[in-house]
């Protein structure tokens, strides 16, 4: 399962989706138009939300868990942003491994996000070999 | 959140040099563009589909926009968000441009008066398809192993493990 929110996130998710390749492959972000980009992924969407919404993080918080309910993925990957944290968050409660890649956009420091995942994350990664840290989060190579 | 400077300065530009050629998504912002046809929001499909057609792109540093260039060849002309005027949250923008300079199909304008002298270029900017379709094979490959593995690459452990 690949989850994150919209722009710039989605962009940079559908572009690990080879990686899945041979795998049963679930998206999730926050835009039903987006479906488009799925391919022959499982498809489903959120409400976005940001660390400035917080009323409305139970309704994506539910929506994740039901999601996570049903599909029980084995790995799930995020690009970002909050929505992302919270899946990888709630996966792990069901014991799925968990990948988090750093948007690309964050060149100067890891974003909100991306700090706060931290260890959280059984893979954390950054896009930038400036950011990279012996401990974590580790560069992997980017999604350009 | 509202990227009024993008959307005027373009505006005004298309007004002086009388283009009709200009085509914008402007998203929240206040000002009411005079001259160029605009949308506030393209589902994903037409937006795609604008950026085919187009000869060339204007946008904010946001990578969606930037990466998407970068993939279809277009030439691209970004001008950061500013966290002091209220354009964004912080200004990664900033760094994001600094960073997709490096490609030579990418100008950057980091205020309304340069953008206004780099749209007078824009017509002799040259498209490069510069990324492809996917991630760095680095990565899918790191992704792969991770999916395929089981085992899991710890924060802690070093490369190659």
């Amino acid at each position: 399962m690949a989850v994150s929110s919209g722009g710039g996130h989605w962009v940079e998710l559908v572009r690990l989706v080879p990686a899945f390749t041979g795998h049963d492959l679930v998206l999730v972000t926050v835009d039903g138009a987006y479906r488009g980009d799925a391919g022959s992924a499982r498809f489903y969407t959120v409400r976005d939300v940001t660390r400035w919404d917080k009323w409305r993080w139970p309704q994506t918080l539910f929506k994740l868990l039901w999601i996570l309910l049903r599909e029980r993925p084995d790995v799930v990957v995020s690009t970002g942003a909050l929505p992302g944290y919270f899946a990888l968050r709630l996966a792990k409660l069901f014991g799925a491994r968990t990948i988090w890649l750093d948007s690309i956009a964050n060149v100067d420091e890891l974003s909100m996000s991306g700090k706060m995942i931290g260890r959280h994350a059984d893979l954390w990664l950054t896009q930038w070999q400036h950011l990279a840290k012996p401990d974590g989060p580790l560069y992997r190579g980017s999604v350009l | 959140m509202p990227f009024d400077r993008l959307v005027e300065a373009v505006d005004q530009w298309a007004s002086t040099r009388n283009r009709v050629d200009v085509f914008a998504q402007i998203g929240q912002s206040g000002y009411r563009p005079q001259r160029i046809e605009c949308r506030q929001l393209l589902e994903p499909e037409e937006f795609r589909s604008r950026y085919k057609t187009a000869s060339a792109i204007v946008a904010h540093a946001g990578t969606g926009s930037i990466i998407t260039a970068l993939q279809m060849g277009k030439p691209i002309i970004i001008m950061p968000r500013r966290a002091s005027l209220m354009e964004t949250r912080n200004d990664h923008q900033v760094a994001t441009a600094e960073q997709f300079r490096k490609f030579p199909s990418v100008t950057v304008a980091w205020n309304e008066q340069e953008l206004a002298l780099r749209l007078d270029e824009i017509d002799g900017l040259v498209g490069q398809a510069s990324v492809g379709q996917y991630a760095s094979e680095e990565l899918l490959d790191v992704v792969r192993r991770f999916i395929d593995g089981g085992a899991g690459e710890l924060p802690t452990k070093r490369s190659g493990g």
